[in-house]
């Protein structure tokens, strides 16, 4: 139903949309939105709903299977697609505004700093899924197209584990996320053994 | 000697009319009056000409304070519920004058004086920022610290019901919060105890009714709303330290050189940092005080002595 594709659309670009509004208003008034370490706070916006949105990608397959909700499915691509483009974002605002494209900088802090190392390497699995998303590649690889696409079930813990390490105290945000997503992964144990003994 | 005339401004004030104005207003608040212009300051410490006060509202709204909750808006935001009169400050070990005080007796007959800091927090972000404090040796000498005093921890309050962030779960920290100092870092003339913040008395959110201040050490060393003080013989256990003893040393002094394992600490990002401006900039070794601390760390690996 392509109604359902429009709402989904405007709820899952609505972070986006907020930080664009939030750009355009502290660029003509500095800290009125994004406070007093503006890159800080754009950083952590896109990546929160980044992890956010690759854990809507995974509820939507459940969703269908537990609530009927049949169109579902349509929905996953866009969900996944919106996550990349956030954390891209994310990736983008730590390059420019807390590292200041500095180079140097940049590489002691992918190799120096294990949770820099884990978020790039999510980013970079995701992006493999990013570019392989589209009916073309579907039909190119074949069956393989959804081996790769099971990457999806790494990236996210390795997501975690990057707030997590980031994390100085107050772990409660990435125990919940953590906690989501051993819940929708239970679910997918669950279906496959109901699959499995009903054929 | 004839006493020098107030000619020159100190080193820690900065031409802001608005910030001359209040501090009028708070040296005849206080009672001070002509007072405050003749105070004793520490004339060889200098603020770098590029160093600006950062904005009150942001001073007062973007606080690491986890008491309060985990966001830098936080503090702000819950820190009213916080009961500051009265306000008893407990003194231990190794002094003559141990036992409870009220904060009024302890404040009794010391001076308050101005200090404009660079503010250097262990995340990569700093201000600068108009205290008004009292000399830590004087606060302390009160209590006539004897010979084993070697070091002197200082402990936050711990108030679960009016502090909510001690009531949250998976905060990671075992509260109250404690730090510490070596002995002569606390009776270094730098080191104050803060009760005001541009010339008003401390916001509950910067650590009312008092605070350290160590402006040499990353922002965390520096306790808020200090109930207990105590003179040890040994280092005290900090709560940082004991958290995550690779990440955090007891010595906390700012060092571009040696990296945070989540932060690079070779630069840092001034505030209010904006998009257009992000105003980063590179890290002072000691914040820019080396010329007045570096001393009490002759001789030491600062690479170990994190």
């Amino acid at each position: 139903m392509i109604w359902s594709w429009w709402i989904a659309l405007i709820l899952f670009a609505a972070p986006g949309l907020w930080a664009l509004v939030a750009i355009v208003v502290d660029i003509g008034n500095p800290g009125q939105m994004l406070g007093a370490d503006a890159g800080e706070t754009l950083v952590r916006h896109f990546g929160e709903w980044g992890l956010r949105m690759l854990l809507v990608t995974l509820a939507l397959s459940s969703l269908r299977r537990r609530a009927g909700f049949t169109q579902a499915i349509r929905l996953r691509r866009l969900a996944g697609l919106t996550a990349f483009t956030y954390l891209s974002l994310h990736g983008l605002s730590y390059l420019w505004f807390l590292a200041g494209f500095e180079w140097l900088q940049i590489r002691e802090d992918l190799v120096e700093r294990a949770y820099i190392t884990v978020g790039f390497a999510a980013w970079l699995i995701l992006s493999v899924l990013a570019v392989t998303s589209t009916r073309g590649w579907q039909r190119r690889l074949r069956q393989r197209w959804q081996t790769l696409h099971a990457l999806i079930y790494l990236a996210i813990p390795l997501g975690i584990l990057h707030l997590l390490w980031l994390t100085k105290a107050g772990y409660a945000e990435a125990l919940v996320y953590a906690l989501v997503y051993a819940i929708l992964m239970i679910e997918r144990l669950l279906a496959r053994r109901s699959r499995q003994t009903a054929s | 000697m004839r006493p020098r005339l107030p000619a020159a401004p100190r080193w820690y004030e900065i031409s802001n009319e608005q910030w001359v104005l209040n501090r009028r207003e708070f040296a005849k608040a206080t009672g001070l009056g002509l007072l405050a212009s003749a105070l004793p300051s520490v004339s060889h410490a200098s603020l770098q000409p590029d160093d600006e006060v950062t904005p009150e509202g942001i001073v007062t709204q973007y606080n690491n304070f986890y008491e309060f909750g985990m966001d830098k808006g936080d503090p702000a935001e819950n820190a009213h519920k916080l009961t500051t009169e009265p306000w008893t400050v407990e003194v231990a070990g190794e002094a003559a004058k141990t036992g409870k005080f009220s904060i009024e007796d302890v404040l009794k007959g010391l001076t308050v004086e101005e200090r404009i800091y660079r503010f250097r927090c262990v995340e990569a972000w700093s201000m600068v920022v108009p205290w008004q404090g009292i000399s830590l040796r004087k606060v302390l000498e009160k209590f006539e610290p004897n010979g084993n005093a070697k070091f002197v921890e200082f402990t936050t309050l711990k108030r679960p019901t009016e502090m909510v962030g001690q009531r949250a779960s998976f905060s990671g920290i075992d509260w109250p919060y404690v730090e510490g100092l070596r002995m002569d870092e606390a009776m270094h003339p730098l080191s104050i105890m803060v009760t005001g913040l541009f010339g008003k008395p401390l916001p509950k959110q910067n650590g009312a009714p008092w605070r350290l201040m160590v402006p040499w050490k990353y922002g965390f060393k520096s306790g808020k709303s200090i109930v207990r003080i105590r003179f040890m013989g040994k280092p005290p256990r900090t709560t940082w330290s004991l958290l995550a003893p690779n990440e955090y040393g007891f010595y906390a002094n700012v060092n571009p050189k040696v990296a945070h394992p989540r932060w690079s600490q070779a630069s840092e990002r001034r505030l209010p940092s904006s998009l257009l401006s992000p105003n980063r900039r590179p890290t002072m070794p000691f914040n820019g005080y080396a010329n007045e601390v570096a001393g009490l760390y002759s001789g030491m690996d600062l690479r170990r002595f994190f």
